[in-house]
């Protein structure tokens, strides 16, 4: 399973899974944009470069979030392939290739906009070999 | 509800948590609601108000208004002051849309001049006025011109000839928060804040065409200039991308703040720094710019709002009755335990109620109280009702902001269609255009717990008093 929603009456809560970071990364960016719209719809166009940094793995995972929403917002795109590597020496710094295309009226349709991810219940939980990298997110629509 | 058993009755509409409750509680929970709507809780919403108790510096309780519901951080519907000294500031207690809030504008046209046009009226209101997700608006203001609006808010509008001095007497504060500090803004939410100047946004956002359909107490209606049969417009919406952006960038902030001033939480969206602190200056610095860009964008809406009447029905005075925030955090003076203190009160979907006995009272409504506004969901009725003095010895002057969501929206979209929805309120006569069919489903009325009474519970508690019920008859959502 690459994301589950759970229940949460006002905003959306999610849980995106991976075998390693990147990948739960990657996930939780498919779950984000899966709220507001059809990722179908969206056509690999365009490539948006990432680079961010922070102290550990789940600051990390916030920061990512919120520079995806950020981008959403402000050049009006939507994006639907997350090409993420990852290094921490000390820090974590992810580098990631966003591909998606700016918003066509005609061809997406959206549901709820995400205003926000919060530190709700903000959580990533380790994996090891039995169980997979979770992420758990409240995002405030 | 499912942990109620923890909750002592106090008396009618009154609930306390008690301290042992949750390990790290400085004081109790209080949440003033009837038996029939505590049954729509969910037992998370009672951990919310059990983790602001734990604050550092909290003011006699951790508050929830009658339409409280899970929020992340403060429950919404959740109140909480914190002392000067001791005390912290959170953007858990104010949210992502810093002061989203509603205005109304009264005419002095009636419903029966107005329902005939309506459709044509609602058509017109959904082009003008820029609503739904990625709306850009039609203002280009220059980077120079936001700060001033970050600095001045609604002022700002009013200078650039978007309405009139008196509409800054209806608004909270005057429509601007003191203590604005742009330098605090980060040019990501100046990014996102420039091209939605001047939008209404999406989600539970809307602007209403409505109608008083009853008094409840015609002194104070006069006073509000309010009559039956009225034709009156409701605008709810916020800061924008403006507002989510500022709230997410300093939340990394003081979730620092929070190690470094060893503050244990028990929920990271409560991260907070304390009051005096550099981090807690820059956060409300940064926050009150965003209060301030959402009444300067309730400002220029209401005024193209006033264009599009003008265009239908010629020279229409639209006063402005009232301007609320329902999502900040302010300096306000209370009484605590006989003594006059300056307090951070943080109102996180809830709505300021001051009684006549308040000085920040328009002049023109002293001796009566401020006017609340309460909007229902879409099709259903909204409320005025007038702050009481009652409020500020229960709950540092406030009430309910709304009437509280009781179904999840993806829930909603398995129920409802938006298609269906549209059709159902045209049958009542509302007339409802959206950008997006799913956004009607989602904000389906009956996803909503039933507006009134939330408002009776305020009524009745004395928080707030009832003036006047308005029934929509279009609604341009996003």
């Amino acid at each position: 399973m690459r994301y589950e929603f759970l229940e949460h009456t006002a905003d959306v809560k999610f849980r995106a899974y991976g075998s390693s970071p990147e990948e739960m990364l990657k996930n939780a960016a498919l779950a984000m944009f899966s709220v507001m719209i059809d990722i179908e719809t969206v056509r690999p166009e365009s490539v948006w470069e990432v680079e961010l940094e922070a102290e550990d793995l789940e600051g990390l995972a916030y920061r990512w979030l919120s520079e995806l929403l950020f981008l959403f917002s402000a050049e009006l795109a939507v994006f639907s392939d997350f090409d993420i590597s990852l290094s921490h020496d000390g820090a974590w710094r992810l580098n990631a290739r966003v591909r998606g295309e700016h918003i066509d009226r005609k061809r997406h349709s959206f549901e709820t906009e995400i205003k926000a991810v919060t530190l709700h219940q903000f959580e990533v939980r380790p994996g090891d070999s039995e169980r997979p990298w979770m992420l758990q997110v409240v995002l405030d629509v | 509800m499912r942990g109620d058993h923890m909750l002592d009755k106090i008396e009618e509409n009154i609930y306390e948590l008690p301290i042992g409750y949750k390990e790290g509680m400085r004081v109790p929970g209080r949440i003033f609601i009837s038996e029939s709507l505590l049954e729509m809780v969910e037992p998370g919403t009672i951990e919310q108000v059990a983790n602001v108790a734990t604050l550092p510096g909290i003011v006699k309780y951790s508050m929830a208004m009658p339409d409280a519901h899970l929020g992340y951080g403060f429950p919404i519907g959740g109140v909480a002051a914190f002392r000067e000294d001791g005390g912290v500031i959170s953007p858990g207690g104010v949210g992502f849309d810093i002061n989203c809030g509603v205005r109304l504008l009264r005419t002095d046209l009636t419903v029966d001049e107005v329902k005939p046009l309506i459709s044509d009226l609602i058509e017109s209101l959904f082009e003008e006025i820029p609503s739904g997700v990625g709306a850009t608006s039609r203002l280009h203001v220059s980077d120079s011109e936001l700060t001033e609006a970050f600095i001045a808010g609604a002022r700002w509008a009013v200078e650039q000839g978007y309405g009139t001095d008196e509409d800054l007497e209806h608004c909270e504060e005057n429509g601007c928060l003191k203590g604005a500090d742009p330098s605090q803004v980060s040019a990501k939410a100046r990014k996102r804040g420039r091209p939605q100047f001047g939008t209404l946004g999406s989600g539970n956002h809307f602007l209403e065409v409505q109608y008083v359909g009853r008094i409840y107490d015609e002194d104070i209606a006069k006073r509000f200039g309010l009559f039956k049969g009225q034709v009156t417009v409701m605008i709810h919406c916020g800061s924008r991308g403006a507002g989510h952006q500022i709230c997410t960038d300093h939340l990394e902030v003081l979730s620092r703040a929070v190690r470094k001033y060893n503050i244990d939480l028990p929920d990271k969206q409560l991260a907070c720094a304390p009051i005096g602190t550099p981090e807690a200056r820059n956060y409300f610095g940064a926050m009150a710019a965003a209060a301030n860009y959402a009444w300067a964008n309730r400002q220029i809406i209401a005024h193209w709002t006033r264009e599009v009447f003008a265009k239908y029905f010629g020279d229409v005075e639209m006063p402005l009755v009232y301007d609320v925030a329902h999502n900040v955090a302010k300096i306000e003076e209370h009484m605590v335990d006989n003594r006059l203190e300056r307090l951070y009160v943080h109102r996180k979907g809830a709505t300021r109620s001051f009684g006549p006995s308040r000085k920040e009272v328009p002049s023109d409504y002293r001796g009566v109280g401020q006017p609340l506004l309460i909007p229902g969901s879409m099709g259903t009725p909204s409320y005025v009702l007038c702050g009481q003095d009652r409020a500020l010895e229960l709950t540092f002057g406030s009430a309910c902001h709304g009437s509280g969501r009781i179904m999840s929206r993806s829930q909603a979209k398995k129920t409802y269609r938006g298609a269906d929805v549209r059709a159902s309120l045209q049958r009542e006569g509302i007339k409802v255009m959206a950008t997006e069919p799913a956004v009607l489903a989602e904000e389906a009325p009956e996803v909503y717990k039933p507006s009134h009474e939330v408002v009776e519970v305020v009524h009745a508690l004395g928080l707030a008093k009832k003036v006047a019920q308005m029934i929509p008859l279009g609604v341009s959502k996003g």
